[in-house]
């Protein structure tokens, strides 16, 4: 019983984002790249959700990370590589920064997105500066950006069902239980943050081969959307980090389409340059004030009968 | 004397006085709905954004500068409570980080509406760039903004302190501040209470764009946006908790960056908001309770 229900945990994104995936294939060549976007960011989003769903405790830097994936990658243009380099910046900045929590957690990653964007836009000998990546081979498909985003989804959910994970749930749950049983909360979080900051930086390095991309594309907007996505889908479980990253892909991608003009039943759409992003918001503020837990309420996927939340 | 020493002019002292009276004016506005709220506006730049592209407009259309700047303030009181009514009331009941990401989308949602209406490249308000004339006071050129901003910052932060301290508003919002769920009990009224701080927080930033479109008359979309992060990191480094703390937090933060952004040369001066960052982090993990606080306070540990 238990062991169904975590595979259908583990079942349930997994297949959404092969069928994203599989979906992308029917479609012309260029509804073909919203997709592969679609995939990256659920890589992203679900990063985030390995350290914020799972903490409790809010992070605006991981897209610092993205970035630096991003850097690496660009450099060294060759997929994958990157992950070598993220891990242990996430470990330099996390062993401080974990030892915060709340809103001093959230400013202090906000200071690390501010810092890395600021030393790789100036600081020429070692960040990219003002100029866009786009000798980087664009390499990054259906398939690599489907692989990557299931890589990131098997990554999470056995982290979640790992010791670690629970013990992570636990400090968020109840910080001053958790301790009294000899959890160590900054050890926890120190654990996810590398994973995720990994993560994170995974998929920075498939965003430098899918679009050319420089510092001030990976900065506020990706943190504001992939964070949108994060709590459209419902903060605290991996189906919500899949779902809302894919649903929010969806809306954006058509918005973005409909900003050149796309044709629908009975007409025409054509909006105004911008319209994604008030959309995005109004959509996101209104998810928030009606069912702030997210779309899918915070919850796995169910098998459909009424039952405890277990995760 | 040491800014003698460290090679500063007078000048460059007092445009960082200013720039850190500016950001004390938002630190304030942001304290206060903090107190009452616990609840952390990011949308604030929003709001002076808004502001200052009402000033941009009005100078645009031929207004005289009176009904520019009276306009500028309606546009942000409607604005800030409106944004209390339809976005912070539904959310009171939820924990600070839903509320924390709820003005995170309200503020990208102003900005882009800002984007969509007024393009990236921004409108330029001039009805008030006589303000940036110098005057000279005993050989030194001084611009007149600097003295009308700390002027005006001095004259908010009198009439704040005998608000809160000599009115019944004040002592209601106080009272919320230190514990809300008690201070209804005893009958002060919450949406009053936050009205009322809504209210203050928003003609707050009505001043704060009159004067930093002085000094920036380009408004543009963004405009205000990193104000906000920098203030913002300036208040949690100060200390949350209180209003004091959080005001001097977005003074200090104001003052050093004026000041170094004026005293160090271009090319290093591009570094300033990773030092400034930097330090936030060194602060933060040294007094997570922030740097004015009481000690022996306990931190924030809310959102």
């Amino acid at each position: 019983m238990r062991r169904t229900a975590a595979a259908v945990q583990l079942l349930g994104p997994v297949a959404l984002v092969v069928a994203a995936a599989l979906l992308g294939t029917l479609v012309s060549r260029s509804t073909e790249t919203y997709f592969i976007n679609a995939l990256v960011n659920v890589a992203i989003v679900v990063a985030l959700y390995l350290f914020i769903g799972n903490s409790g405790v809010l992070s605006f830097g991981h897209v610092s990370f993205v970035a630096l994936g991003a850097w690496t990658a660009g450099v060294l243009s060759v997929p994958v590589s990157e992950k070598p380099a993220i891990m242990p910046h996430a470990l330099v900045l996390g062993l401080p920064l974990m030892r915060l929590s709340g809103l001093a957690a959230g400013i202090a990653t906000f200071a690390v997105l501010e810092i890395t964007h600021n030393v790789l836009r100036y600081w020429e000998t070692i960040g990219p500066g003002v100029t866009t990546f786009s000798a980087v081979p664009e390499t990054t498909g259906l398939l690599q950006a489907g692989v990557a985003a299931v890589i990131a989804v098997v990554v999470a959910w056995a982290y979640q069902h790992s010791r670690f994970g629970r013990l992570l749930r636990a400090t968020r749950d109840d910080p001053a239980a958790a301790r009294a049983v000899g959890v160590s909360v900054y050890r926890q979080r120190l654990i996810a943050f590398v994973l995720s900051g990994a993560l994170a930086g995974f998929a920075g390095g498939l965003y430098v081969h899918l679009l050319p991309v420089n510092t001030e594309s990976l900065y506020l907007d990706l943190t504001f959307i992939t964070l949108a996505m994060l709590v459209i889908g419902g903060t605290t479980s991996l189906w919500g980090a899949v779902v809302g990253a894919l649903a929010v892909s969806g809306v954006d991608s058509f918005l973005a389409e409909a900003e050149n003009g796309v044709h629908v039943p009975g007409g025409t759409l054509d909006f105004p340059a911008g319209t994604r992003i008030v959309v995005v918001g109004a959509l996101m503020a209104l998810v928030l004030i009606l069912r702030p837990s997210g779309l899918t309420g915070g919850r796995e996927l169910g098998l459909g009968f009424p039952r405890r939340a277990r995760i | 004397m040491i800014a003698a020493v460290l090679g500063i002019d007078w000048r460059t002292l007092a445009d960082a006085f200013a720039l850190g009276s500016i950001y004390a004016l938002m630190a304030i506005g942001i304290g206060l709905v903090f107190g009452v709220l616990r609840l952390v506006n990011f949308a604030y730049g929003q709001l002076v954004m808004a502001g200052a592209f009402a000033l941009a407009l009005a100078s645009q259309w031929g207004w005289p500068v009176w009904a520019g700047i009276l306009l500028c303030f309606a546009v942000v009181i409607v604005l800030s409570l409106l944004m209390d009514r339809i976005v912070f009331r539904p959310l009171r009941e939820q924990s600070p980080a839903v509320m924390l990401v709820a003005t995170f989308a309200v503020a990208f949602l102003l900005q882009s509406i800002a984007l969509l209406w007024f393009g990236s490249l921004g409108k330029i308000a001039t009805s008030l760039s006589f303000l940036q004339r110098p005057v000279t006071i005993s050989g030194v050129d001084i611009r007149k903004i600097t003295i009308v901003a700390m002027v005006v910052a001095a004259c908010c932060l009198v009439a704040l302190v005998l608000l809160l301290n000599k009115t019944n508003v004040g002592l209601h919002m106080r009272a919320a501040a230190m514990d809300f769920q008690t201070a209804r009990l005893l009958g002060v009224r919450a949406n009053r209470v936050i009205a009322s701080a809504v209210l203050i927080s928003g003609l707050l930033a009505a001043i704060v764009a009159v004067m930093l479109t002085v000094q920036t008359p380009l408004v543009t979309p963004d405009f205000a946006l990193r104000d906000t992060i920098v203030v913002l990191a300036g208040v949690v480094v100060g200390g949350m908790n209180r209003l004091v703390s959080a005001t001097l937090g977005g003074f200090a933060i104001g003052f050093a960056s004026g000041l170094l952004g004026g005293a160090l040369p271009t090319n290093q001066s591009q570094y300033l908001p990773s030092f400034v960052f930097a330090a936030v982090i060194v602060v933060l993990l040294i007094r997570p309770g922030g740097l004015f606080s009481r000690p022996g306070q306990a931190a924030v540990d809310r959102v």
